[in-house]
C-alpha cells in the first residue's frame, strides 16, 4: 500500500477562501503504480484534497498514510513534498529562474542533492517532457512558447522524483496539439516507471481513457470510487452533480438501453467502432 | 483578511453618514484631523470625543468597531506615551526611581500625543467604515479636479486607485498559490536568518511581478477596447451631488470649530 | 456592405520577424456567427486584434462598416462597434464592483448618467448576472467573470462581439454558461459574433467555421461541411469531437452514417434504424 487516506475532513475557517468546499470524511487507498483520475466540478474539493496529500494544507481531522507514515503528524514536510509531487494548474506561472536548468534544479537543490545528482535529475526530467537538454538548458523560461513553459514547469516537479505525481489539470488552456503531446508524455512516463499518478481533469474522455481508477468528489465528499467502466455507468448521477460522461459511452449506453447486446466499458474510438460494427453485423 | 483589504473596513449601513457625499466626508475628516493637532487642552479633546460619539451614533456603527481599529496600533501609541513620559522634561518631578524620572510636562505631552494618535486613527476609521473605497476614490478625484490646471493628475490617480482595489485581492490569491507551488518543490519560506528569508522570497516575488506585468498588458488592451482614452470626455454613472445633509454636516463641523475656538 | 471586410491582410510584429498573417481575406455580415479555429501560432488571436484596431495591417485593409481601422479618426467608433472579450477572466475587469465595471465602457463614451444606468441594467439582465451587481469580481467564478466582461461590452451597444478564446480558462459549467449567453446574443439580439476557440464542440454552434493555419485561412464552411472532413481537420492539429470521429470512422467502415452528426441521439437512432433493416 502506497497511500491511504482515512476519515479525512477539512474545514477552512470561515474567514478565508470561500471558493472551495471543505472535505468530509474521505477514505481511499491507492496502490503503487495506479493511474487515478480525480473528477468533480469546480468547488467540489479536489484542490483541497490534493493539497492535503502533500502537506500544503493540514487537514482538520483524519490520517494520510504514505509509506507507513502519517504525514498529518510528521514535522518533516520537505520529505512529504518530495514523495508527493504536485503540479498546480497553470504551473508555468511559477517559473522564476533565469535559465530552464536553474528553474528545474530548484526542487532538487532544496532537497540538498549534490551538483551531479541535480544535473542528472534535470536531464532526466527534460527527457520525460521531450525537451532537448542541450538546446533548452541555458534558455530563459520566459522566452519559450506556452507549451514549452508548461513542460519546463512540469519537469520542475518531476525532478523531485516523487513516488506519487499529482497533476491538477495539466493541459488546461493549451491547444489540442500540445495537449495531446503532454498527455502522451505523462502516459509514457507512467508506463516506463510505473509511477503512481493522480490526474485531475475536466475532460471525461481523457480520464476515462487514461485512468485505472476514478475518484469522484462532490461537495467535499467522495461519492464514487471505481474503474472507468463502473463510474461512467452512473451517467444520471454524474449529470446530477454537474459532470458528464464521454460521448462514446453515451452512444454505447443508449444503444444498450434499446435492447442491444453491446459492451459499454469502452473508451477509445477504435474499440467503440469495432463494437458497433460487431453489433451491426449481428 | 482578503475582504478587509478588498473593501477596506467598509460596513454597509443605512445612515445619513453613509449616504452623504464622499467629498463632504473627506473634507470634514481632514478638517477634524487638523484640529486634533491644534488643540492642546483636555477640554478640547473632550469636545472632540463628544463629536466622535455623535458621529458613530449617526453612522449606526458600534463603538467597539472603532476601538477594534485602534488595537493594531496599540504598541505605537504606548511607545509614544512611554518615550514622552521618561524623556520630556519640565514641571514638577512626579516619580523617580534611580535614573528613571517622570516629570509633569512629560506626562502631559505623553498623554496628548497618545490621544492625538488615537483620534487620528479614529477619524480615518470613521471615514473608511462609512465610505466604500470606490466612493473614496471618486471623492478624491472630484476634490483634486480643480488642481488639474497646476498639473495634478486627478483622473489618473483615481484610476490607479480603482485598479489597485480591483487587483489587490487577485494578486494576494496568486501570491498564496505561487507560495504553495514553490513549497511543493521544497521551498522553505520560514526558517533561516533574515538574509536567507529574504532570499527565499525570490521564487515568490519574481513570478508575482512577471504575472502582474502580464496582467497589466492584458488590462491595457481590454481598457483600450472599451474605448478608454484617459479622463477626457469621460462621464460617470454615479454623479456626486451635494445634498441638504452634506450642508448640515458641514454646518455642524463649523459649530464645532466655534466651540474649539472659544475654548482655545 | 458587410460589417467587417478584410482584404489581403498581412502583418508581422517586427520587421525582422516572420509574417504572422499572410494574406487573409474575410467578410463578416451583420448578425452572423463566425467561429475561428486553429492551433497556437496560427494567427487567429492576431487576426482578432485587427478587428477593432488594436493592431493595424502592414499590408491590406480592415474595414468596419466601410471605415478603415488604419485611420486614426475612425478608431473609437470602430471600437465601440466591435466589442472585444479576452481569454483571461481576471485581467479585463477594471472596477471592484460589478456594476461599476459594466459602466466603464459607456462612461468612456461620455454618455449621461441616466443612460449609463439603463444600459448597465439591461446588460446585467441579458447575461443573467443581475443578482451579482454589487459583488466584487474576485468573488465570482471564471464563467461569471466572463459574463460580466461580455455585459461590459454589451453596454456599449456594439454591432459585433469578438471573443478571443473566452472559454479557454473555464471549467465545463462556466464554458457552457458563456456559450449559452453568446448564442442568445446572436439569436435574440441579432448581434454578429466572431468567436475564437480551441473547442471544436463550440464551433458546432456557428453559421460558418474558419480554420486558420500558419497565418492563412485554410478551410471555410458550415459546420456540416467542415466536420465531414475529419482527416483534413486533424491535419491542422485540431480536435474532433468524439461523436463526429466515431460517425466518420463508421461511415469509412461502410455504414451508411453521415459524419456530420452532432448529437448522440441522432447517431443512436440512425444505428438502430440501420440495424432494423438488416
Amino acid at each position: 500500500m502506497l497511500l491511504e487516506v482515512k476519515n479525512l475532513s477539512h474545514n477552512y475557517d470561515l474567514e478565508s477562501s470561500v471558493t472551495d468546499y471543505s472535505l468530509q470524511d474521505i477514505n481511499f487507498m491507492i496502490e503503487r503504480g495506479q493511474f487515478v483520475g480525480l473528477i468533480g466540478h469546480t468547488g467540489s474539493g479536489k484542490s483541497t484534497l490534493v493539497q492535503t496529500l502533500n502537506g500544503l494544507i493540514k487537514p482538520t481531522t483524519g490520517q494520510i498514510i504514505i509509506d507507513d507514515q502519517d504525514i498529518t503528524k510528521t514535522k518533516n514536510l520537505k520529505e512529504v513534498r518530495q514523495k508527493v509531487g504536485l503540479v498546480f494548474q497553470y504551473p508555468e506561472h511559477q517559473l522564476f529562474e533565469e535559465t530552464v536548468f536553474a528553474d528545474i534544479a530548484f526542487g532538487p537543490k532544496n532537497l540538498g542533492l549534490t551538483e551531479q545528482e541535480v544535473e542528472q535529475r534535470v536531464k532526466n526530467a527534460l527527457e520525460v517532457v521531450n525537451l532537448d537538454y542541450e538546446t533548452f538548458k541555458d534558455r530563459s523560461p520566459f522566452k519559450l512558447s506556452g507549451g514549452q513553459q508548461r513542460r519546463v514547469a512540469i519537469a520542475g516537479v518531476l525532478a523531485m522524483e516523487p513516488e506519487v505525481l499529482i497533476l491538477d489539470e495539466p493541459t488546461a488552456g493549451l491547444d489540442p496539439k500540445t495537449r495531446q503531446e503532454i498527455i502522451a508524455e505523462i502516459v509514457n512516463l507512467q508506463q516506463k516507471t510505473s509511477l503512481t499518478i493522480i490526474l485531475i481533469s475536466h475532460r471525461m474522455e481523457e480520464v476515462a481513457r487514461l485512468a485505472d481508477r476514478i475518484l469522484v468528489l462532490d461537495e467535499g465528499k467522495l461519492v464514487l470510487d471505481g474503474t472507468s467502466a463502473e463510474v461512467f455507468q452512473q451517467q444520471e448521477f454524474l449529470q446530477e452533480i454537474g459532470l458528464g460522461v464521454p460521448q462514446i459511452t453515451e452512444v454505447l449506453m443508449k444503444l444498450k438501453n434499446k435492447d442491444n447486446m453491446i459492451a459499454t466499458d469502452i473508451f477509445t474510438i477504435e474499440e467503440a467502432k469495432q463494437e458497433i460494427l460487431k453489433l451491426m453485423r449481428g | 483578511m482578503l475582504d478587509e483589504i478588498m473593501i477596506g473596513q467598509y460596513i454597509e449601513r443605512d445612515s445619513v453618514v453613509h449616504k452623504s457625499d464622499p467629498r463632504t466626508k473627506i473634507l470634514v475628516v481632514m478638517f477634524f484631523i487638523t484640529t486634533v493637532f491644534l488643540i492642546n487642552t483636555f477640554s478640547g479633546y473632550f469636545i472632540l470625543a463628544g463629536f466622535i460619539y455623535l458621529a458613530t451614533m449617526m453612522a449606526k456603527i458600534n463603538l467597539k468597531r472603532i476601538i477594534k481599529s485602534i488595537k493594531p496600533l496599540t504598541f505605537i501609541i504606548l511607545f509614544t506615551l512611554v518615550i514622552h513620559l521618561f524623556m520630556t522634561r519640565g514641571g514638577d518631578v512626579l516619580w523617580q526611581w534611580r535614573f528613571l524620572r517622570i516629570e509633569e510636562e512629560g506626562l502631559r505631552l505623553g498623554l496628548f500625543m497618545a490621544l492625538r494618535l488615537i483620534f487620528l486613527i479614529t477619524f480615518t476609521s470613521l471615514l473608511t467604515l462609512t465610505t466604500s473605497p470606490l466612493e473614496l476614490t471618486d471623492g478624491l478625484e472630484r476634490l483634486l479636479n480643480p488642481f488639474k490646471r497646476i498639473g495634478v493628475p486627478a483622473h489618473e490617480l483615481a484610476m490607479m486607485m480603482t485598479i489597485a482595489l480591483r487587483f489587490i485581492p487577485t494578486l494576494l490569491e496568486e501570491a498564496q498559490k505561487i507560495m504553495n507551488a514553490q513549497k511543493a518543490r521544497g521551498a522553505d519560506f520560514e526558517s533561516g536568518n533574515l538574509i536567507k528569508k529574504a532570499k527565499s522570497l525570490i521564487p515568490l516575488l519574481v513570478p508575482l511581478f512577471i504575472n502582474a506585468f502580464r496582467r497589466a498588458d492584458d488590462l491595457a488592451l481590454a481598457m483600450e477596447s472599451r474605448c478608454y482614452r484617459g479622463g477626457e470626455n469621460r462621464t460617470r454613472m454615479n454623479v456626486l451631488m451635494l445634498a441638504t445633509r452634506d450642508y448640515l454636516i458641514m454646518a455642524t463641523s463649523l459649530i464645532y470649530l466655534g466651540l474649539v475656538a472659544i475654548l482655545l | 456592405m458587410p460589417l467587417i471586410e478584410i482584404a489581403d491582410l498581412c502583418y508581422r510584429y517586427n520587421q525582422d520577424q516572420d509574417w504572422i498573417l499572410k494574406g487573409v481575406d474575410l467578410k463578416v455580415d451583420s448578425g452572423e456567427f463566425v467561429v475561428i479555429v486553429g492551433h497556437n501560432g496560427s494567427g487567429k488571436s492576431t487576426l482578432a486584434k485587427m478587428l477593432n484596431g488594436l493592431l493595424v495591417p502592414d499590408e491590406g485593409e480592415v474595414l468596419v462598416n466601410g471605415k478603415a481601422t488604419s485611420r486614426e479618426e475612425n478608431i473609437w467608433e470602430i471600437r465601440r462597434q466591435i466589442g472585444m472579450v479576452f481569454q483571461n477572466p481576471d485581467n479585463q475587469l477594471v472596477a471592484n464592483i460589478v456594476e461599476e465595471d459594466i459602466a466603464f465602457g459607456p462612461e468612456n463614451l461620455g454618455l449621461e448618467s441616466a443612460v449609463i444606468k439603463k444600459r448597465v441594467e439591461e446588460a446585467l439582465e441579458v447575461v443573467g448576472m443581475d443578482k451579482f451587481r454589487r459583488n466584487a469580481p474576485h468573488n465570482l467564478s471564471g464563467g461569471q467573470k466572463q459574463r460580466i466582461a461580455i455585459a461590459g461590452i454589451l453596454a456599449m451597444h456594439p454591432k459585433c462581439l469578438v471573443l478571443d478564446e473566452p472559454t479557454a480558462m473555464l471549467d465545463p459549467v462556466g464554458r457552457k454558461d458563456v456559450m449559452t449567453t453568446v448564442q442568445e446574443l446572436n439569436q435574440e439580439l441579432g448581434m454578429a459574433v466572431v468567436h475564437i476557440t480551441h473547442f471544436m464542440t463550440e464551433a458546432l454552434l456557428a453559421d460558418r467555421i474558419i480554420v486558420m493555419d500558419q497565418g492563412k485561412i485554410v478551410l471555410e464552411g458550415t459546420p456540416q461541411e467542415i466536420f465531414s472532413q475529419v482527416d483534413e481537420i486533424k491535419k491542422y492539429h485540431l480536435d474532433v469531437p468524439q461523436l463526429t470521429e466515431l460517425a466518420f470512422r463508421l461511415s469509412q467502415a461502410g455504414l451508411d452514417v453521415s459524419p456530420d452528426i452532432f448529437n448522440v441521439d441522432e447517431l443512436v437512432e440512425k444505428l438502430c434504424y440501420l440495424k432494423s433493416k438488416i
